[in-house]
């Protein structure tokens, strides 16, 4: 009863545990190797400095971070921290990042609106004053937030890193819409647009962001060669560092945890065989 | 709670406190003296790890009130910040998503149990009914309680379930406007959401303890079936079942941590994590996974009303299960023909969960087109749920009632010590299945 209950627990589990699927299709996202995949992965702290840097000069023109302030960038486990400096929002780098930000303030003096250098409290500003402002610049698209971005998409990073690379040339027969580009690992129907045998249209869709990277866009400091894929990677690190930064803190905490259950199960075990070892049931 | 007590105080303040308030009197006889049969398997150890999972998430849930803003412009923000800026406010918020999933893993195992060993039949119903009745609270808060992030799938699914309600004919549409407390899923929506999804685990507690109340009339049943016949066939609660509890409860704690820690967003939807628009909504809405069979049997009903009365009537079964069941056995180990019928049940609630996942239109076999029934393919997601609600229905409603007449039971043993002490030689069917429990 208890195995046989068990493995239909299982399969149940790979049952409900399967891809919930959808109506549009899309290419699988490729399948890309992270040092913070599994449970003792980590971030490279270097790569992550890469992608932020990517991210400066590259996504931050259209792309909101709202959730994130600069102190972040050097708090444990983040690109810039520094176990010298007990409080991130003292970090030498986080405080000269900030300095480069103007932010919307008031003048407490005359209550004029006015712009001030940025300090390690203050949240990543917006590219955009709202949200018609960002849409109207985009072609009527609004460029998401990026604080979640890689918890809010199924495949996480390696759907964030397929679409940064994953940019081709239409098929022949489809007519892409002014202002779109054709992406085989973006959800969407294309059959609207395709003229060819309608039993054959083509999977993924349409983005309204144009391929973001090209070779060179962004100089690394590490003097790592900045190919189109190095900057996907390293962006997609540090966005996934981004919509979870206390991912090091858990896992540690929870290797912890596990190998303290683990012994605690065993003293049970072993204490359950030994009292009811006189009894026979 | 009842019968004979055992008790006798010690120290003075304990005979004190004894002609005054009992409460300690109690505590030992539920808790420690409490006579439990000795023929427990692990199946029975759920019932503990159900109270350890609503104690984490009553603690947890508390601590997260605390940081926690219930208003649609920044109930987002405010979790986003627990899990960002709060000290190990991860923890706790990852505990409790997380937790809400295990309950209703750990409620899921122990009804089955109870179906499988037949622990609603005489005389535990009320014991059942209470199981229930916590079982439809359970649903409701976590149900309001996935809207309180108030992401994409939390107001959209609120939209989806509280629509539901009008589908009543007549009264439902104004029933569902007094429940948003406006004309749309808004802000104040999300406050009695809040308050409700705090209040209802207080709630859940109180059946708790009536629901251990009526088990301690009766006593536990066993894997047998068969009623306590003598000392013999009990062990006392403490230290034989806190240490067997103890035990599993550890052991659910490792699997449970191993999703907190490692895989914390594995059993949510990717799309809660972006804020609730009304304007924009996703591509599928689909509840949490263990609300899916449920929602493959609403949508598996063509009619809007008929849905919602198909998905009370499938809880509803539960509640009727004492009096569908005309089976004098307890135990399904003796009763082979209902085993296969309940393994079949648990299969087609597995075969539910995954088509409410699913698209209706969605191919079993892919690429395969049949003929049209009822306005969908034959092949399709759709009309897979309809056979299996139709298998889940019939369960209760007919092989249930009709297999207690008809079936030819093995024979049950004397006592619960009896088969333990011939052992495998001449032990029925399934008393051997449990191998690793020898003492």
């Amino acid at each position: 009863m208890l195995r046989k209950g068990f493995a239909l627990a299982a399969l149940g589990l790979a049952f409900i545990g399967g891809p919930t699927l959808a109506a549009t299709s899309q290419e699988e996202p490729k399948a890309v190797h992270w040092s913070f995949e599994g449970p003792l992965g980590k971030f490279d702290q270097a790569q992550l400095q890469r992608g932020y840097k990517v991210y400066r000069e590259v996504c931050s023109a259209c792309h909101s971070m709202n959730l994130m302030s600069f102190r972040n960038l050097g708090q444990k486990g983040g690109p810039f921290f520094d176990p010298e400096v007990k409080n991130p929002n003292d970090n030498p780098f986080v405080k000269s990042i900030a300095k480069d930000y103007q932010i919307d303030d008031i003048d407490s003096e005359t209550g004029d609106v006015v712009k001030r250098p940025g300090t390690s409290a203050d949240r990543f500003p917006n590219p955009y004053p709202n949200e018609p402002a960002a849409r109207a610049s985009n072609g009527g698209a609004l460029p998401p937030d990026m604080s979640d971005l890689v918890k809010a998409r199924e495949g996480g990073p390696a759907y964030i890193y397929s679409i940064l690379t994953g940019y081709e040339e239409a098929p022949k027969g489809m007519a892409v819409p002014t202002g779109k580009y054709y992406n085989p690992y973006m959800p969407g129907d294309v059959s609207g647009f395709w003229s060819l045998d309608p039993n054959k249209v083509p999977i993924g869709g349409f983005i309204a962001m144009p391929p973001p990277l090209a070779p060179d866009k962004v100089t690394f400091d590490d003097g790592t060669k900045s190919t189109v894929d190095q900057q996907a990677k390293d962006v997609v690190a540090f966005l996934t560092w981004v919509s979870d930064p206390k991912t090091e803190e858990r896992k540690s905490f929870g290797l912890a945890v596990m190998i303290y259950l683990l012994i605690f199960s065993g003293l049970l075990y072993a204490s359950y065989r030994r009292i009811w070892a006189n009894v026979s049931h | 709670m009842s019968g004979h007590s055992n008790y006798e105080p010690k120290s003075g303040f304990e005979k004190w406190l004894d002609v005054r308030l009992p409460i300690i009197r109690l505590g030992y006889d539920s808790l420690v003296d409490f006579p439990t049969p000795k023929n427990l398997n692990y199946w029975y150890t759920f019932g503990g790890i159900l109270a350890v999972c609503l104690g984490i998430q009553i603690v947890t849930g508390i601590i997260l009130a605390m940081h926690y803003v219930a208003h649609v412009d920044m109930a987002f923000a405010s979790v986003e910040h627990i899990m960002r800026d709060v000290n190990y406010g991860w923890l706790v918020r990852y505990m409790h998503s997380n937790g809400a999933s295990m309950f209703f893993l750990a409620v899921y195992v122990h009804m089955f149990r109870g179906l499988y060993y037949g622990s609603y039949k005489a005389p535990r119903e009320v014991l059942w009914l209470l199981g229930c009745v916590i079982y439809m609270l359970m649903i409701i808060t976590a149900f309001m309680g996935y809207v309180l992030p108030w992401g994409q799938m939390s107001f959209h699914g609120a939209v989806v379930i509280t629509n539901l309600i009008g589908a009543i004919p007549v009264i439902g549409p104004a029933i569902t406007t007094w429940l948003w407390g406006g004309f749309a899923v808004d802000d104040p929506t999300l406050n009695r959401f809040f308050s409700l999804h705090y209040l209802m685990p207080f709630m859940i507690a109180g059946v708790v303890g009536l629901h251990i109340w009526a088990l301690h009339v009766p006593g536990n049943n066993n894997p047998a079936g068969v009623d306590v016949k003598s000392k013999e066939d009990t062990v006392p609660f403490h230290p034989y079942y806190t240490v067997k509890d103890g035990f599993a409860i550890s052991v659910f704690l490792l699997m449970y941590a191993a999703f907190v820690f490692f895989n914390p967003n594995a059993l949510g939807d990717a799309v809660n994590y972006v804020p609730a628009n009304p304007l924009v909504t996703p591509a599928h809405i689909v509840p949490e996974w263990y609300l899916l069979p449920f929602y493959a049997i609403l949508r598996a009903v063509p009619d809007k009303l008929m849905g919602v009365i198909f998905m009370g009537g499938a809880i509803a079964m539960l509640f009727l299960l004492p009096w569908l069941d005309t089976s004098k056995v307890r135990s399904m180990r003796y009763r082979p023909t209902a085993k296969l019928y309940f393994f079949i049940f648990v299969i087609v609630t597995m075969i539910l969960g995954y088509c409410g996942g699913q698209l209706p239109d969605n191919k079993i076999i892919p690429g395969l087109t049949t003929f049209q029934v009822a306005a969908s393919d034959l092949n399709s997601v759709v009309w897979l749920s309809r056979l299996a609600t139709a298998y889940y229905f019939a369960y209760f409603l007919i092989i249930l009632p009709v297999l207690g007449l008809t079936e030819t039971p093995l024979p049950q043993p004397e006592s619960i010590s009896e088969p333990v002490l011939s052992h495998s030689a001449n032990a029925p069917v399934g008393a051997a299945a449990s191998p690793e429990k020898r003492g």
